[in-house]
């Protein structure tokens, strides 16, 4: 793992020894890895590799799973997360989660905006309010699309539209890091194009990890790419290294199309 | 060849597994050359009989139940309509000194056993209360007897006298008898008069039963479930729980009565017969059903609901409340309503705790005697008056009706909320 070509970069999350296990089974064998600030980085690998368990264990999403438990350290900004006084609740306005099928709530497009930053008590109703779902939607860029009919429900928007609707949801707690698990496997090459177009732009504001199973999108989209294979970290290093001249054999089998 | 066979098999899948397995089980043929109907094959031919078959089947099963439940309702209805007009007699009441203290003395001889006597033994009162009428004699309209009323409606079993059906055909060739729309069936209790028994007094005392019903066992049940299914840990001790709710569900009702007979009654005092007593074992029987029919509705949110609020950084009771709530709302309301009125329509385990019992007035506190709506129709049936009969089937279409009514409004809110997401 090539962790010298990050010298120069500021890290945001750095893993350390990172086991996991479902019940006996042991789903990640100590990973190490450092995710920089203001970058995207993919996570590539054959289906039930570990990276989106990996991917869910930043924001502690895997707590819900009775059977699910975690070693190792995992330090946001210097910080453990899975250290015992760490609020979840918390943790989760700092790490926000985009999921794999758009999940928007079955309320109006402004409440679904409205909803998380009203929980934490970020911003009050009224004007602030409105401007942050301005804002957030217009970062999302679905502003256009949405500001005339910010009352209707959010679940009749089109597939990509509610991801960009989740994805302003996500922002509108402004978090350090947006996750994002296979965004754009539910959507159609238009929709999924306006969402890879957006994670450039968020780059900008944010850290973002994404999984993927579209090896094009982790080129396309990322600056750093993992490939996870059976629970361990293969390789990781940035996205031009790792499509163009991986390390190891496992990598450019699957790169290539010869395994996965 | 390998095409026509493959369409085949195809169609053969359309017609469900059971058709599918009927076609499996005959003995191989040789391979129809075509999949067009030129030529059926007799492997065709029998699958298409099998086809035919089973729609008849299920025609029949549905026609049938159609056609009792048709017959039902014509029977019932049949039954019922004469108990909502009754007869009124018009006569001579002389409000006498008398009179004020024997009620036979207010009307003629002739006429004493035609006119209510429930009727007249109210006279007494009435004089007392209106001392100015005494010694006057007025020409009214009053309810007959219920043998007269069961003779005009000419119904077998009236029980009335020979003289008296002369008295009273007599009185209807001078236009003395009328028939008017039955209010004491409305606004009276139990009576051991036909003629004065109405249903007020049970249907009161059916509202306190499941108010009592509704206010103990739609919060536990709907709170139970809600911890159940969103908070506590699956384990073997929630799995335990979770087994024993549903068999509570399936054991036979009257033993809810005995439960209630033993806690509320022996154990903390509460009066027998009151709607207390019965709205609280009428809630241990519903409790299940609600709990049930709530996770169901809780499990049947999407998962994924739940993992947005989760990822916004919202608590469990955050997620729960402001999410996973609204969204079962429709089904948690369902099944309440249908918990509650089955509950209504119950009457074994009230029978234990005192409810069948014989209440001639409409209660007025959650302690006072009470009984309901289909302990009240059992009271009747039992009796032999041939005027009881016809309350008795009035009971039943009333009871039908609110139940009719009570299913209604659950699926309309089933419907109305049918959310996508």
């Amino acid at each position: 793992m090539n962790s010298d070509t990050t010298t120069h970069n500021e890290t945001k999350i750095s893993i350390r020894d990172l086991k996991l296990w479902y019940g006996d089974f042991e789903a990640l064998h100590g990973i190490d890895l450092d995710i920089l600030s203001g970058k995207v980085t993919a996570f590539i690998g054959p289906s039930g590799c570990g990276k989106s368990t990996f991917l869910r264990t930043m924001n502690r999403m895997n707590d819900r799973i009775p059977s699910c438990r975690v070693e190792g350290q995992i330090l946001l900004e210097g910080q453990d997360i899975y250290a015992p006084e760490v609020d979840v609740v918390q943790l989760r306005t700092h790490v926000g989660m985009v999921f794999q099928k758009p999940n928007p709530f079955p309320k109006s497009i402004y409440e679904n905006i409205a909803y998380a930053p009203r929980i934490h008590g970020l911003v009050s109703d009224g004007p602030d309010m409105d401007e942050l779902v301005e804002t957030s939607l217009k970062k999302a860029s679905i502003w256009n699309e949405v500001k005339d009919k910010l009352q209707q429900s959010g679940t009749a928007l089109s597939g990509g539209q509610q991801q960009r609707l989740c994805i302003a949801r996500t922002i509108a707690v402004k978090p350090d890091v947006i996750l994002m698990d296979e965004p754009c496997s539910a959507l159609d090459p238009i929709a999924t194009a306006k969402i890879e177009e957006l994670m450039d732009e968020l780059k900008q504001e944010f850290t973002i990890v994404i999984v993927t199973h579209n090896m094009q999108q982790a080129a396309r989209v990322s600056d750093y790419t993992a490939y996870f294979y059976l629970g361990d970290l293969i390789e990781y290093a940035d996205t031009h290294t790792i499509f163009t001249a991986p390390k190891h054999q496992k990598t450019e089998d699957y790169i290539t199309g010869r395994f996965g | 060849m390998n095409n026509g066979t493959e369409m085949n098999n195809a169609s053969d899948m359309h017609k469900g597994t059971e058709m599918n397995n009927i076609a499996l089980d005959s003995t191989v043929e040789t391979k129809s050359a075509s999949f067009m109907n030129t030529h059926k094959s007799p492997r065709q031919l029998k699958r298409e009989r099998a086809d035919k078959r089973f729609h008849w089947y299920g025609f029949t099963a549905i026609a049938m139940a159609l056609a009792f439940l048709v017959f039902f309702f014509i029977d019932i209805i049949g039954q019922a309509l004469p108990a909502f007009d009754k007869t009124e007699v018009q006569v001579t009441i002389n409000y006498t000194q008398a009179a004020t203290k024997n009620y036979n003395k207010a009307v003629d001889k002739s006429v004493r056993r035609i006119v209510s006597r429930a009727w007249l033994r109210s006279i007494p009162q009435y004089l007392q209360a209106h001392p100015e009428m005494i010694g006057s004699s007025h020409v009214e309209w009053v309810p007959a007897d219920s043998r007269v009323d069961q003779f005009i409606k000419e119904h077998d079993g009236h029980g009335l006298k020979s003289k008296y059906q002369r008295t009273v055909k007599k009185m209807q060739q001078e236009n003395r008898v009328r028939s008017v729309f039955n209010t004491t069936l409305f606004t009276r209790g139990d009576s051991k008069l036909p003629e004065y028994a109405g249903i007020w007094a049970a249907a009161v005392g059916s509202v306190f039963t499941l108010l009592i019903t509704m206010l103990v066992a739609v919060p536990i049940g709907v709170m139970t479930a809600i911890y159940l299914e969103e908070f506590a840990a699956d384990n073997r001790f929630t799995r335990l729980i979770e087994v024993n709710i549903n068999n509570l569900a399936a054991i036979p009702s009257i033993l809810y009565g005995l439960l209630g007979l033993a806690i509320f009654i022996s154990f903390f005092g509460v009066p027998r017969s009151s709607a207390l007593a019965g709205g609280l074992t009428l809630a241990l029987m519903t409790l299940p059903v609600i709990i049930i029919t709530t996770r169901a509705s809780l499990r049947a949110v999407p998962e994924s609901i739940r993992e947005a609020a989760y990822g916004l950084g919202a608590s469990n009771l955050q997620t729960a409340w402001h999410h996973v709530l609204p969204l079962a709302m429709p089904g948690i309301l369902t099944g309440s309503i249908i918990g509650l009125a089955q509950a209504m329509g119950e009457t074994a385990p009230l029978i234990i705790v005192g409810m069948m019992a014989y209440i001639p007035d409409a209660p007025t506190s959650i302690l006072d005697a009470t009984t309901v709506l289909p302990a009240q129709v059992y009271t009747w049936s039992t009796e032999s008056l041939r005027g009881y009969s016809e309350r008795t089937a009035a009971g039943i279409l009333v009871l039908l009706t609110v139940l009719l009514s009570l299913n209604a409004l659950a699926v309309k809110l089933r419907n109305r909320a049918q959310q996508t997401w």
